[in-house]
């Protein structure tokens, strides 16, 4: 009987196919892009049906064919019927019977691809996708790392994006009653400037169309990597491009072995769970296995190598979590004291516009405000408050004073620091000068801080009398230009230990900005990047959690252990080996082991598989890069990025990727997980997207999936890649992995585009972060960490800390790294080793220049590329033909040096030369100079200064020490310059002829 | 009979009459928009999204495509006042103006812009093309010249997206703080809100009637005298919070405040280039300290102003 229903079965699969054939005309193209004969049959061979594909058109004959192209061999009946008779199975089943060899695909990778995509698309072929509009358009919807989107689009092309304003339909938003007053979010999908500037990104001139060969690189010949970045390309096809790539992968692996290729990436692509360098991107790397370029925490770097040392909170990078506080600080807290924290222009993180709303209702309330930072941010600028200017690099000392002044005039919490913590009296005895004879008055610090001590003693009082936030960095939880200096986890250390002795977690006592968190349903799955997507990687990405478990899929793994520092990048090439030290939340104690470069028995790399291009504008003391580019060791660059920019210009191949309006992919907005765990918490509305394929993509670019798919399917790859999947089967695949199905059908979203998760009664609204350790209570946030085992003693109770408090005198560090002079366990002030005490420098480049998050694009995304975000005025400013970086200098300092506003002027060290253009105002006060990194232009030009860039690269200039030895963390901040007013003259000629104008 | 008849055209005449006052009432509200500078915040969201519509989108009888570059029709000027610490911004986003009695309708002449029954202001793509004299014709500088397209352009309110049942302009939709508000009020309503909330509108000396409001410009046109007052307790220098601060032109107090926490005063609101003030500063504790501040074009932040102790204490 059931031998008889199968056969029914395969005999109805011809007409389904050919009825969806004529039903559908994508369905139809996609059918006839093949010719080839596909056998379905049972193991022994006692069952079988052949379909013939022929220009489109199928036809099926009962039996076993003698060749066919592709065969899929089932192992028995029953199996057979599971999978074909049901249009839905089990997913979980699925897999395993792959892993466990019950179903068998055999055939050319590429048939077989093509056979089992074409079996999905008969469930997706009828699929309606997004709103017909009145005028004609249809709205789709996407989410960027700027906030979500509706995009309308006219016969193919992109009309606008707006942003999405919430309907009855969507789920009612929270109220948070404080002080007889009610606060309720906009009704509306708030979104940073970057994500409106897509539409300009997307149709740019500076777009890669086509796939492209340096013009001097025969892969059988001559590679003259010496003329990287020098001289020009030519438009190859496709299948030459990737002929290139797929045969030069395979003679890395045979002449040198594994680890012969590395595989790097930028940190923020594009938005997803499909389409993300830890999705896609890594699942790519780990078939054909490569040398990882691990990434240092380059937000956070004080917190993970100084806080997470007092309290723990390692799983989150050595930041608190946030839960309650928007709540908290609403109803309870007196003052806020932003502290290298700047919500308005780096938006938290991903938060779009979402937390100003919650910051202007503090304004109503009269909740103070002060703004610690060397820039009149435009968070100061906004709110108000008393600013106080202090010199870069230099943020420990004062809190030193704070805290001496708490400790002098006992404005701290004596009961909370003999209860909760540890420490304290070595700490206090360091303060009070019993340690070293120095008593850390504010008078101590004036000198260095540049900060009347009277300033410093005011804001010591009033925060010890008020309940304070104190709000770090942009998403007021950590984070900060400060923690991005020599003295960075000397500062983040400090912020920990003032918030012990003020008792933390107490009402109105905290930390935060209004940014985090908002009374959301944080129970509710869905993934968030990090959580790998599809990638099946379970060390380097937070799957193993939930996603991988969720959705079945097939793990992969990169069986090279070898890892660059990402830092060091540039050493390891051209001095052949390095040092660095390891970012891995699991521990405290993971990062004071180090790892070197390169790792015996793996080879070194000979071969680089770059991701995007933007090293130039993001890593430390970038010019390094050209000479690793051109190292002779370095045997072929390809590229693959959407825009000619960056390092693009470097490569030997590259390889034109689209965007994400031009792929299909599903996503959270600001939905990080892993160590940015239950980051939605920024919003005021959890919103899930479907992320429409929008358009057809640009010119010949393809998506980053699809590249890697038709790579990997010259190696026979493709099958296990894809496990047969299109871009919208893993959509699928992820939105069945969620909670979505219980509240929204696949058919609904599909056409509406976003789903709102209802936020949570007040009655179950999470209790504000660390009220349950100030209480000495089981831990009620809703966070995995720390670990089980990392408990002093009760699971549940306390921190991650040896000792299960915070520490003043951190244990961890005296365990250790006891003798490392630059991380003392006791957080001693210690001068930067570039800035004010730095004589021999100061004296040369007597300006400290601070190089920020941007707050108009998000890092290199939606910079450049002849973006309307170019248009900015505090972004970029047009002088002749060229949108320059903007470089902010109080007018006294410009008046020294003979530089109006608007000059273009050089800004120089040691290190570089980098042409910008002068914003003179009272912003920024003399000595320092203020500017975003992030560059996406790179454009270097040979001058008798030597070279210059003048696409506004500024980490050309900045350190690549670590902040403390024995740490991979970055200083940029830290970072002495000199400026003058740029002489055009003076440049001779540019050292790259590639532009995009010479290819034919 | 007769009366069935006369009934029945009593209802038509009313029905009538009821549609043309519902006519009229909707030809009565005109388009406005109100600009809070204190909320500005630079964001620069208005700017990008007029970009974005008008960029590569033609939208025949209401504005041809706006060139990628050197087009601003939403513009945001920038003024910082004061000096270092004491210093703040205010940012001016600013567009065509609607006027109602709009010079660049008058110097056009022969309808090339003409004013629509709800305010908006239209430059007709067609009617205007080759009038590079119309860019000089508006005050504000708000016409920009599209060399391709020889053509004057300018920000149309969303006129496009309004006519479709858009319910505001995308400038306003896309401004997280708030700052910009769009009404579609009767005139008389507007001028209502306009004494409430103390608006005021950029060169009203031109007397061109705009229909964009502004408040709390005066962050942006005005000045402001600052200080921060010290003084040496117990042994060391504080900052003095609670000291009575009065700003008087002449003899005449213009206005009294108190210095917070970290001793600072400021005094706002006040006329550019408005002369000579004197600051008078008293404590119980302290000596009263009299100073002069001159306002020029600027802000006139005075820096610490130190109090001494009395020269002969009084008695408690």
């Amino acid at each position: 009987m059931k031998r008889t229903i199968l056969k029914a079965v395969l005999l109805a699969l011809t007409r389904v196919l050919q009825l969806s054939a004529r039903r559908h005309p994508a369905f139809r193209d996609f059918m006839r892009k093949r010719n080839c004969v596909v056998q379905i049959r049972l193991k022994d061979g006692s069952l079988g049906r052949y379909y013939t594909f022929q220009n489109g058109k199928v036809k099926s004959q009962a039996g076993i064919h003698p060749k066919p192209d592709v065969a899929m061999v089932i192992k028995d009946v029953p199996l057979a019927l599971k999978f074909l008779a049901n249009p839905n199975p089990d997913q979980r089943e699925v897999v395993l019977a792959a892993k466990t060899f019950k179903v068998v695909i055999e055939g050319r990778d590429e048939l077989v691809v093509w056979f089992l995509q074409l079996m999905n698309r008969i469930k997706t072929a009828g699929l309606e996708f997004g709103t017909p509009m009145r005028d004609g358009t249809i709205r789709y919807t996407t989410t960027t790392n700027g906030g979500p989107l509706y995009v309308f689009v006219r016969d193919g092309r992109i009309v606008r994006t707006t942003l999405i304003d919430l309907t009855s339909d969507d789920a009612p938003s929270w109220t948070i009653y404080a002080r007889g007053r009610s606060f309720t979010p906009y009704r509306r999908a708030t979104v940073s400037p970057h994500a409106l500037s897509l539409k300009s990104m997307v149709y740019s001139d500076k777009r890669l169309l086509y796939p492209m060969k340096r013009v001097d690189f025969d892969p059988n010949g001559a590679r003259n990597p010496q003329n990287r970045g020098i001289s020009g390309y030519e438009r190859i096809s496709w299948d030459e491009a990737l002929d290139i790539v797929a045969t030069e992968i395979i003679r890395q692996k045979r002449v040198h072995g594994p680890g012969a290729m590395a595989l790097y990436q930028s940190s923020h692509h594009q938005w997803g769970n499909i389409g993300y360098y830890l999705s896609a991107m890594l699942r790519f790397g780990n078939l054909l296995g490569f040398t990882r370029v691990h990434p240092n925490p380059d937000s956070w770097e004080g917190w993970y190598w100084g806080a997470a040392h007092h309290f723990g909170n390692t799983m989150r990078v050595g930041l608190p979590g946030g839960y309650g506080l928007v709540e908290d600080c609403l109803q309870e807290c007196e003052m806020i004291v932003f502290w290298a924290s700047d919500p308005e222009s780096t938006a938290g993180v991903y938060g779009g516009g979402e937390g100003t709303q919650r910051r202007l209702w503090a304004k109503q309330l009269g909740i103070e405000f002060v703004h610690i930072d060397p820039h009149l941010n435009p968070t100061a600028q906004l709110l108000g408050g008393r600013w106080i200017p202090i010199r870069p690099g230099t943020d420990a000392a004062m809190a030193a004073a704070i805290m001496y002044v708490w400790a002098e005039e006992g404005l701290y919490d004596k009961e909370y620091v003999r209860t909760r913590t540890t420490g304290f009296d070595e700490w206090r005895d360091y303060l009070l000068g019993a340690t070293d004879g120095v008593q850390k008055t504010p008078e101590w610090q004036e000198s260095e801080t540049g900060v009347p001590a009277h300033v410093v003693r005011a804001l010591a009082r009033q925060w010890g009398k008020k309940k304070t936030y104190l709000s770090a960095g942009g998403a007021g939880l950590g984070c900060g230009g400060a923690c991005r200096s020599a003295t960075g986890a000397q500062w983040a250390r400090s912020m920990i230990l003032m918030m012990a002795m003020q008792g933390w977690g107490k009402p109105g006592v905290n930390m935060g900005n209004l940014q985090c968190f908002t009374p959301l349903d944080f129970s509710f799955y869905f993934p968030g990047y990090a959580d790998g997507g599809i990638s099946g990687e379970l060390v380097w990405t937070a799957s193993s959690v939930n996603n991988y478990i969720q959705m079945p899929h097939v793990l992969t793994m990169n069986p090279v252990k070898q890892m660059i520092p990402r830092q060091r990048f540039p050493e390891a090439i051209i001095e052949g080996k390095c040092e660095g030290y390891l970012w891995d939340g699991t521990s405290v104690e993971a990062q004071f082991a180090p790892f070197n470069y390169p790792m015996q028995g793996f080879s070194p790399v000979h071969m680089l598989y770059r991701y995007g291009g933007s090293s130039f504008g993001t890593i430390a003391n970038s010019s390094r890069f050209i000479e690793a580019y051109r190292h002779p060791s370095m045997e072929c660059v390809v590229n693959q990025s959407i825009w000619f920019e960056g390092e693009a210009q470097f490569a030997d191949i590259i390889l034109p990727a689209c965007t994400l309006l031009e792929r299909w992919d599903i996503g959270e907005w600001a939905n990080c997980s892993g160590y940015v765990h239950d980051s939605s918490g920024q919003l005021n509305h959890r919103m899930i997207l479907m992320q429409h394929k929008c358009i057809e993509p640009l010119g010949e670019s393809k998506s980053d999936y699809q590249i890697f798919l038709e790579i990997l399917q010259r190696l026979g790859l493709g099958a296990l890649y894809s496990e047969g999947c299109s871009e919208l089967d893993w959509c699928k695949r992820v939105f069945d992995s969620s909670e979505l199905p219980s509240r929204i059908s696949w058919k609904a979203f599909l056409k509406k585009g976003y789903y709102v998760v209802p936020a949570p009664s007040p009655e179950t609204r999470q209790s504000p972060y660390m009220r349950w350790f100030a209480e000495d209570r089981q831990k009620d946030a809703p966070e995995p960490l720390p670990m089980p085992s990392q408990y002093a003693e009760q699971f549940g109770k306390g921190l991650q800390t040896p000792s299960g408090k915070i520490e003043f005198v951190s244990k961890t560090i005296e365990r250790s790294d006891a003798s490392n002079p630059e991380r003392p366990a006791l957080n001693r002030y210690i001068p930067a080793w570039e800035g004010l005490s730095t004589k021999d420098l100061i004296d040369r480049y007597p300006l400290q220049m601070v190089s920020a998050h941007p707050r108009f694009s998000f890092h290199t995304f939606s910079d450049g590329k002849n973006s309307v975000i170019n248009g900015v005025a505090d972004h970029r400013v047009r002088v002749g033909d060229r949108d320059y970086w903007v470089m902010r200098l109080n007018p006294v300092d410009a008046a020294a040096r003979s530089i109006s506003h608007h000059d273009l002027v050089r800004v120089f060290n040691d290190r570089g030369a980098v042409i910008c253009v002068a914003d003179l105002s009272q912003t920024v006060p003399s000595g320092v100079v203020k500017i975003f990194e992030s560059s996406a232009e790179f454009n270097p030009l040979m001058t008798d200064q030597g070279m210059v860039d003048l696409g506004g690269c500024v980490n050309i200039l900045t350190p690549s020490r670590p902040q403390v030895q024995g740490t991979e963390a970055s200083a940029p901040n830290s970072c002495l310059v000199e400026i003058e007013r740029w002489k055009r003259s003076a440049a001779l000629h540019s050292t790259s002829k590639s532009t995009l104008e010479s290819v034919p | 009979m007769e009366a069935q008849r006369s009934l029945a055209q009593h209802k038509q005449v009313h029905a009538r009459k009821r549609a043309i006052t519902f006519i009229q009432g909707i030809a009565m509200k005109k388009w406005n928009m109100v600009i809070d500078v204190a909320l500005c915040e630079n964001f620069n969201n208005c700017a990008l999204v007029t970009k974005d519509e008008h960029i590569g989108n033609d939208f025949p009888g209401y504005a041809a495509p706006q060139p990628s570059q050197g087009h601003d029709w939403i513009r945001i000027e920038r003024r910082v006042r004061g000096r270092v610490p004491m210093v703040d911004t205010a940012y001016l986003p600013t567009m065509c103006n609607h006027c109602d009695a709009a010079p660049c309708i008058a110097a056009a002449k022969d309808g090339a812009i003409y004013q629509r029954t709800d305010g908006i202001v239209i430059i007709d793509p067609q009617k205007a093309r080759g009038r590079k004299d119309l860019v000089d014709a508006c005050p504000y500088g708000a016409i920009w010249w599209n060399e391709e397209l020889q053509l004057p352009q300018k920000w149309i309110f969303d006129a496009q997206l309004l006519d479709k049942g858009w319910a505001m302009p995308r400038c306003v939709q896309a401004c997280p703080t708030g700052a910009m508000r769009s009404f579609l009020i009767e005139d008389e309503t507007m001028q209502e809100m306009v004494r409430r909330d103390e608006l005021e509108t950029l060169g009203p000396e031109l007397k061109a009637l705009p229909r964009v409001y502004y408040r709390n410009l005066y962050r942006y046109t005005k000045c402001f005298i600052g200080g921060s007052v010290i003084a040496n307790r117990g042994g060391a220098v504080d900052c003095l919070e609670g000291a009575r601060v009065r700003l008087l032109q002449g003899s005449k107090q213009i206005a009294e405040t108190k210095t917070d926490f970290f001793g600072d005063f400021k005094f706002d609101r006040l006329e550019t280039s408005s002369g000579t003030y004197s600051i008078e500063i008293s404590h119980p504790e302290f000596s009263l300290a009299r100073l002069d501040a001159v306002l020029g074009e600027q802000s006139n932040y005075l820096g610490e102003i130190r109090l001494d102790q009395p020269v002969s204490p009084k008695a408690p």
